[in-house]
């Protein structure tokens, strides 16, 4: 399929970019990687009047570091952030769940924000950002607020952002000296959106837990019930078992060829995976 | 060619040979010729509104907003070109019984299928014409629907099409030797199956394209087309649009994957070709990734319920299931949907020694997307079921799948002879192959680690199949139906002026390397270097006329018409040498591109030869005529089919707590007779065993219950990739077919053929500690958890 007619505008400031999306009444899109917009747009699944490209605005892609926060701007690539060895200590998560993001050829083009802002339920890196307890910054031409990961993401494909906001970076917690991470997805195929995905970050002694899913729900979901069974506890198979159970009322949804049942249970064998892979 | 070494001993010996493709280094620079590269003057292109409903009466159709679209250039529904096009009907006289509704470009009064044509709409670019699809209103009223196969045969089941009274399109019966007693019998054991295999379809690279091309001033059809039956689809083009043959030229250059999938008659491509008749310009036609996925022809979607009796001692004492397949609401044209249930029958069980064989097919209209013949017709659902229960059986009775094997495959020194539904079988191997492929998988060791792996909870599988593949059809198979499908294909050869020779051939490529084969074969057989081969391919109105390719007969056809020709030359070109130099032919050869003594002395090079034919005839003798230009042709006598033989294996490991499989090794050993090019051979058995892999793990039209496709993306419609994929092993068994001088067999088909029963097999081998099977095609992690009773 061809994408329908549109405008296509390459702003050069970012405020520049908020006046345009304010002057659109929503009617415009911001334009990252394209690796999600260009096909939906080619399926017309989207017909934006009007393309915002982003990729020319100075300042929105990079890393800052800073004292407990890693903050990555928008426009900030896969490719980019894998090969930087200052986010991987800063954020070791990063270097476990990047290689399972698509391809290379997808990496290289594809930005952080685009799928943050895309909020794909089967995406990795809003599981990630939920996982970590991070934060997006959301700019519009008239304010700029920063939303935490827990209230950012409502459903397939929906944000609180509104339509004349830009995500303009999202912020990672650093992780402290023994904080540990656990990542495992399950595919069918290498690069595949997962079919379910778990994520466990936790402090040197399971005081503290957190554990996120991708690929299972209308959006990333956070297992607050399996937290409370690993926090605390000596992370034996006990507890890991009542981890397991206790995703009983995980809000999952089936898809094409995956029923909720069964996305339930690879949602528990890869918390499992997950959670023994717990590394530095 | 009695005796092959002489051909590997001399020069431009590239028979049997990994030669490299001529034509890689043009497609790699991206000068490749594919229909959608092309730009023709005035040419405007095509898209189509498509039916959203599987079954619905067409109340009305408002073109009026499409009509005024930006770029617009006609917009017709199925009533406005009716009048242009002969309806065709998917039967043949061979498959008695078979019966099939007329079919139109576009859909008319009813739609049957989602995604059925209903209005085509002309515009500037193919995304203005978009636009315009969006802006056309169909009304329709719902039609109950017989979407579900299992079902469109109850009595109470919708009837698409009235005049039939139900949705049996054809049924077929097999029944030889006495299946009840045998199975009455008390010293057998029986095992019962039910095995299902979903849709799936050819996912090719390149989509379905045409660019047609109307001169009303000569009314003539030029149709460029990505394709594999170049001559076939001239006859239907003109009979359909009611032109002359002869005014019908089919271009198919550069094809970039065909697998079956472009060798039907579609109603978007006749629609085009009538559009650019009504247009008086050229119109262009390219299926995107969701109508290939809709529209393109799907393949299998069987279901089977299969029994096999052995004896104690693991004879197969008798076999017996009965297919039901659905194929949409028509049978295709003109190759009829019919074909592939019928290759189930005649072909399952081929490989072993069975005196009792009984078997029903029923072939059921439905209203989804049409289904036919795709890469290895029939073939993965007969083997699979034959190879299947044989393993079942030997599980049954404690005796090893590859012994039971040795205890009933055909023995090497049998043949000639038929098999138990009355094929006529020769030059097999199928004892060779499995000893072959037994020693080279280490079969013994990988056992061994298995058990020890098994203690680890570690489930690894190893599962066989011994298969037979149909090649080189004779006109057994279309020709005698009546379908306008030629068996024999043609060869020419000329010896231009300088030295170099211009060949074409009936036969086509679409990326297997048809034209490699054929110049390794022209150059062999004749005398020069590789370099010195133009090879013409797909196109009418220059080549011999044939087939084209099919049912893995490109070289086995193709290449011996392509050997007899460059004979034929290089007895005329002799025969002049002979003059010139005044000696006797028998005396001389040709090599490297010169003429010789047969001891290899230089006498003359083959550009003076021709320089002196065509340009200095006053120096030869007034009653020397020579031609240098030879055509032959070839096709198969006195065997409906050469059939070929493999044996294959696949390593499996099953997570039993994702239900994920992962195919660890595969090993395929395969006799398709001589091995022209061995990397070809070889790459025809990987690809092959990847879309079979594909079949077996991944890949499934999924639809709704009222008949919508559900994954129509290649994100959502999984095909298999390399990071997935085992390494391959390929061996061969070389038993030339008595049949040809070449001979040989085909090869593209066995891999998808053979693979699936293979991977069943190994599935099942890591499933049963677990007392669990699957049965279900693709085995998808969902099923593999559910047959492991885990969701
Ligand atoms: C074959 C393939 C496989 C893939 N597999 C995976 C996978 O396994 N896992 C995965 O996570 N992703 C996968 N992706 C998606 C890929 O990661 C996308 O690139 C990513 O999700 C979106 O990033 P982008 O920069 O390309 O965004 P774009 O495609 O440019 O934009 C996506 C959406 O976000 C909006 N947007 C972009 N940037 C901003 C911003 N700064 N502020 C507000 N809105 C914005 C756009 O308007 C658009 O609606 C795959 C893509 C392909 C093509």
């Amino acid at each position: 399929m061809k994408a329908p007619d549109f405008d296509y505008q390459s702003p050069e400031t970012l405020e520049a970019a908020l006046a345009l999306l304010a002057d659109a009444d929503g009617m415009a899109e911001p334009l990252a990687g394209g690796q999600s917009l260009m096909p939906m747009m080619n399926f017309r699944l989207a017909a934006p009047e009007t393309l915002v490209d982003l990729n020319g605005i100075p300042g929105l892609s990079g890393v800052a570091i800073e004292d407990s926060w890693v903050a990555i701007g928008a426009t900030t690539r896969y490719c980019d952030l894998e090969d930087d060895k200052e986010v991987i200590e800063a954020v070791p998560l990063i270097a476990k769940v990047l290689p399972h993001i698509a391809h290379a050829a997808i990496r290289n083009r594809g930005t952080i924000g685009g799928s943050i802002a895309l909020a794909d339920p089967a995406a990795e890196m809003p599981a990630v950002l939920l996982a970590l307890g991070g934060e997006v910054v959301l700019q519009s031409a008239s304010a700029r607020r920063t939303v935490k990961a827990d209230d950012f993401f409502l459903g397939i494909y929906e944000t609180v952002r509104e339509p004349e906001e830009l995500v303009v970076a999202v912020r990672l917690p650093k992780a402290k000296p023994h904080d540990r991470f656990g990542f495992h997805e399950i595919v069918r195929r290498h690069g595949d959106y997962a079919m379910a995905g778990c994520i466990v970050a936790a402090d040197a002694t399971l005081a503290g837990v957190r554990v996120a899913f991708f690929g299972v729900g209308d959006r990333p979901l956070r297992a607050e019930r399996a937290e409370d069974a690993l926090a605390g506890s000596d992370g034996g198979p006990a507890a890991l078992h009542a981890a397991v159970a206790a995703l009983s009322d995980l809000e999952c949804d089936g898809d094409v060829s995956t029923s909720a049942d069964t996305k339930r249970h690879l949602a528990g064998v890869a918390l499992k995976r997950a959670f023994s892979e717990l590394t530095a | 060619m009695t005796n092959p070494l002489t051909l590997y001993d001399r020069p431009n010996s590239y028979i049997g040979h990994s030669v490299p493709r001529p034509d890689a280094r043009r497609l790699s620079e991206g000068r490749g010729r594919f229909v959608d590269d092309k730009v023709l003057p005035r040419m405007v292109h095509a898209a189509f509104v498509r039916s959203d409903m599987a079954h619905a009466r067409i109340t009305s159709i408002d073109i009026s907003d499409a009509k005024n679209s930006p770029g617009v250039i006609a917009v017709w529904t199925g009533a406005d070109l009716a009048p242009h096009v002969e309806p065709y009907v998917g039967v043949l006289s061979h498959l008695a019984g078979l019966r099939s509704a007329p079919q139109m470009p576009l859909a008319d009064d009813v739609a049957r299928w989602q995604g059925e044509p209903l209005a085509m709409i002309v515009a500037t670019s193919r995304a203005l014409a978009e636009d315009a699809v969006a802006l056309v209103t169909v009304e329709y009223e719902e039609l109950p629907a017989a979407c579900d196969m299992e079902t469109a045969l109850d009595p109470d089941a919708p009837v698409i099409h009235q005049e039939f009274g139900s949705n049996l399109a054809w049924e077929r019966t097999v029944d030889v030797g006495d299946t009840k007693a045998a199975f009455s019998r008390t010293d057998v054991t029986l095992v019962e199956r039910e095995l299902r295999f979903g849709r799936h379809t050819g996912v090719t690279l390149e989509a379905r394209a045409a660019i047609a091309d109307f001169d009303p001033s000569e009314d003539h059809l030029t149709f460029h087309y990505s394709g594999q039956a170049p001559h076939m689809m001239q006859f239907i083009f003109a009979k359909h649009l009611g032109l002359a043959e002869e005014n019908v030229r089919i271009i198919a250059e550069d094809v970039g994957g065909s697998f079956g999938i472009k060798i039907h008659t579609y109603g978007d491509e006749i629609a085009t070709a009538i559009a650019s008749r009504l247009l008086k310009r050229p119109v262009k036609f390219v299926a995107d990734r969701h109508e290939s996925f809709l529209t393109d022809i799907h393949a299998r979607d069987h279901v089977v319920h299969g029994k096999m009796a052995v004896t104690q001692d693991g004879q197969i004492a008798a076999l017996a299931f009965d297919d039901v397949t659905g194929i949409g609401p028509f049978s295709m044209y003109p190759r009829t949907s019919a074909i592939e249930a019928n290759q189930v029958l005649n072909l399952t069980g081929a490989p072993y020694d069975i005196e009792n064989y009984h078997a029903r097919a029923r072939v059921v209209f439905q209203n989804k997307n049409m289904m036919c013949q795709y890469r290895a017709v029939g073939h993965p659902i007969a083997m699979a079921i034959c190879d299947g229960l044989l393993e079942d059986a030997a599980a049954a009775i404690g005796l090893d799948p590859v012994e039971i094997r040795r205890r009933n495959l055909m023995r090497d020194d049998s043949y000639p002879r038929a098999s138990a539904s009355g094929m006529k079988l020769d030059d097999l191997s199928h004892q060779k192959a499995l000893e072959r492929l037994v020693d080279m998988m280490r079969y013994e060791a990988l056992r061994e680690d298995q058990a020890r792996l098994r203690n680890e909870g570690v489930f690894r599988g190893i599962g066989f199949c011994s298969m037979v593949e149909v090649t080189n059809p004779s006109p057994m198979f279309y020709g005698i139906g009546g379908a306008p499908i030629a068996s024999q294909d043609g060869a020419t050869i000329r010896l231009d002026a300088g030295g170099g020779i211009q060949v074409s051939s009936s036969v086509t490529e679409q990326g297997q390397g048809t034209n490699t084969i054929l110049a390794q074969i022209a150059a062999d057989i004749f005398g020069v270097d590789l370099d010195r081969v133009r090879i013409k391919t797909g196109d009418t109105e220059v080549t011999p006329y044939g087939g084209g390719t099919w049912a893995s007969r490109g070289a086995g056809i193709g290449g011996e018409a392509m050997l007899q020709a460059a004979v034929a030359l290089k007895e005329q070109v002799l025969d002049v040498a002979a003059v010139i130099l005044q000696a006797k032919p028998d005396d001389l050869d040709i090599k490297a591109g010169k003429i010789t003594d047969t001891d290899g002395t230089e006498r003359m090079d083959l550009s003076d030869l021709a320089r002196t034919v065509y340009y200095r005839g006053n120096e030869l003798p007034s009653d020397l005529k020579p031609e240098l230009i030879a055509t032959r042709h070839y096709r198969v006598t006195d065997f409906p089919f050469v059939f070929t033989n493999g044996a294959m294996a696949a390593h499996v490991e099953v997570d039993t707590d994702t239900g994920i499989i992962r195919v660890l090794d595969f090993w395929a050993v395969e006799d398709c007779g001589r091995v022209l090019n061995p990397l070809l051979v070889d790459e025809q058995i990987r690809g092959g065993v990847v879309q079979g892999i594909g079949g077996a793990l991944y890949e499934e039209c999924l639809y709704s219950e009222d008949g919508q496709m559900l994954n129509t993306t290649m994100a959502d419609y999984l095909v298999p990739m390399s990071a997935e994929m085992p390494d391959i092993h390929v061996a061969h068994i070389e038993t030339p077919t008595k049949t040809s001088v070449l001979g040989a067999k085909g090869a593209g088909e066995a891999g998808t053929g053979g693979a699936p029963g293979a991977i069943l097999n190994a599935v099942n081998d890591a499933l049963r500690p677990l007392n669990s099977s699957l049965w279900q095609m693709p085995m998808t992690p969902e099923r593999v958890l559910k047959a492991l009773g885990k969701v």
